[in-house]
């Protein structure tokens, strides 16, 4: 077992509306210890001394869930490639930097609630606005009977690792939902399930990631370095095609029946 | 028509707008350095290929209408998606690191009103006000071009304005691609050979023509240094005023 002591700068905000400040914690780090774990130490004893414990998002802490997320050192998830924070361990640190600066995920689609906790509420209005398909329910369809060929599969298996974090958007020096949104119109644009909507998906969830006030994608590339699932940044350009493709030849029909 | 606006309201439609509007000036860019590159070819060659130019308004005026049009379309666009992106993180990082952003991804409005400014700049200085900047104007093409480029200082304006084009292509053609739609797995990695290729093209040839006058090698035509003694004489010859 080797510790090692470390500095933390973590930002702490009372309420969305509170003014924030970093505040500093020493704390001796196992080596074996997850980014999280690390944290649940310091809010022990916090805890222990009557203070307030840092807040922070998390769940299933397998790297599968998409909940927790924070800037470590700059870097959504912190410095290892294709991990989130909780499967982060502190053995990435062993050799430093000690001086390790929290942020919260800063967009202004994902308004602060408290401390490292932000409102990803935003991506769910994206998904709600055609992510998804509309099949009727019933007896399932035989598990073959719609034949997709290899390559696409794996694709659109690509496209749907997304977790839904948001490390993108924090990556993202524009702060855009590009690669979140593009993955989820790829994942059903691929398969054919996903053809009968495809145009007014690609339309209705763009439409909602430009509503929620995210930046426009200017192919810095940093999302895709972000993302713990290795989501490419190819999947960008399929959303643009699909989404300039269905407004121009989406039905007038279809327009008039969104209500707007 | 109206599709067209209602593609352009979104984010991905004013990308898409500074795309194509984009590789429009690009490819009038390239256009412009090969014109040029008869300025290697003597005076003759270039004059013959600027009054030939001049003989054909029903190319050049819709070309300068489309330019325009261009260059309205891709500031526009992008004033209001650098505004948007900006008011997107409202409270920046104590922090940042970045991986894959490049110096010419980040200063692409920086290199973006450096170039607007070099483009009015040159507008006046060869087409709308030569007076400006030249000691003498010439109705001689070659002759403008020379006196233009064989200032030290208005050359050092030109290298610089050229460097910022080369930036700005960098990143511009490869982003266009993606800005677009253009992707396939088989050909993603030659986007950015091509905009290194092109970026690298046209900056260096740009480049060469202030090099080569402030070097000699692109020579004085004949006549030229008479007639810009002729030019200064008057101010040297001129009442001594008020010092």
């Amino acid at each position: 077992m080797s510790t090692f002591n470390i500095t933390l700068h973590v930002w702490r905000q009372k309420s969305p509306t509170a003014q924030g400040k970093f505040e500093d914690y020493k704390v001796e780090a196992d080596e074996h210890m997850s980014f999280l774990e690390m944290l649940d130490v310091v809010n022990e004893d916090l805890i222990e001394k009557g203070k307030e414990p840092i807040a922070f998002d998390h769940d299933c802490r397998e790297g599968i869930c998409g909940m927790c997320g924070m800037v470590i050192n700059g870097e959504a998830h912190g410095p290892q490639k294709l991990t989130t924070t909780c499967q982060l361990h502190m053995r990435q640190f062993k050799n430093g930097p000690f001086d390790i600066w929290i942020e919260p995920f800063r967009a202004a689609g994902f308004p602060l609630v408290k401390d490292l906790v932000v409102d990803r509420s935003g991506f769910d209005r994206i998904i709600q606005a055609g992510g998804y398909i509309s099949i009727r329910t019933g007896a399932p369809l035989d598990a073959n009977a719609t034949p997709i060929p290899k390559a696409v599969s794996d694709m659109a298996m690509d496209a749907a690792e997304c977790i839904g974090c948001g490390a993108c958007v924090a990556a993202c020096p524009n702060a855009s939902a590009s690669l979140f949104t593009a993955a989820k119109i790829t994942h059903l644009g691929l398969l054919p399930q996903g053809q009968a909507e495809r145009p007014e998906r690609a339309r209705n969830m763009v439409t909602a990631m430009d509503n929620e006030g995210f930046g426009s994608c200017t192919n810095h590339g940093e999302c895709e370095s972000a993302c713990p699932k290795g989501i490419s940044v190819d999947f960008i350009a399929r959303m643009n095609r699909d989404f300039v493709k269905a407004s121009a030849t989406a039905y007038d029909r279809a327009a008039k029946s969104d209500g707007d | 028509m109206q599709r067209a606006l209602t593609l352009y309201q979104s984010t991905i439609g004013k990308k898409v707008a500074m795309a194509l509007s984009g590789l429009v000036i690009i490819g009038f860019s390239i256009g412009h350095m090969l014109g040029n590159l008869n300025a290697y070819a003597g005076e003759v060659a270039f004059n013959e290929y600027a009054e030939g130019l001049a003989n054909l308004p029903f190319i050049v005026w819709p070309t300068r209408f489309l330019l325009l049009a261009c260059f309205g379309i891709h500031i526009a666009s992008a004033f209001t998606l650098v505004t948007r992106n900006k008011d997107a993180r409202p409270q920046a990082y104590h922090v940042t690191k970045h991986h894959e952003a490049t110096f010419a991804s980040k200063a692409m409005p920086i290199s973006g009103i450096a170039l607007f400014l070099f483009v009015g700049f040159h507008l006046l200085h060869f087409t709308l006000a030569p007076q400006l900047f030249n000691a003498a104007h010439f109705e001689n093409p070659f002759w403008n071009f020379y006196a233009g480029l064989s200032h030290p200082v208005l050359a050092l304006v030109y290298i610089a304005g050229n460097l910022a084009l080369g930036l700005h292509i960098y990143h511009g053609f490869f982003s266009a691609f993606q800005s677009i739609g253009a992707n396939h797995p088989k050909y993603n990695p030659l986007r950015r050979d091509a905009a290194v290729g092109l970026a690298t093209i046209l900056t260096v040839a740009n480049l060469m023509f202030p090099i080569s006058v402030q070097l000699g090698y692109i020579e004085a035509p004949a006549g030229y240094e008479a007639a810009m003694a002729d030019a200064a004489a008057p101010v040297n010859d001129a009442p001594a005023g008020d010092h």
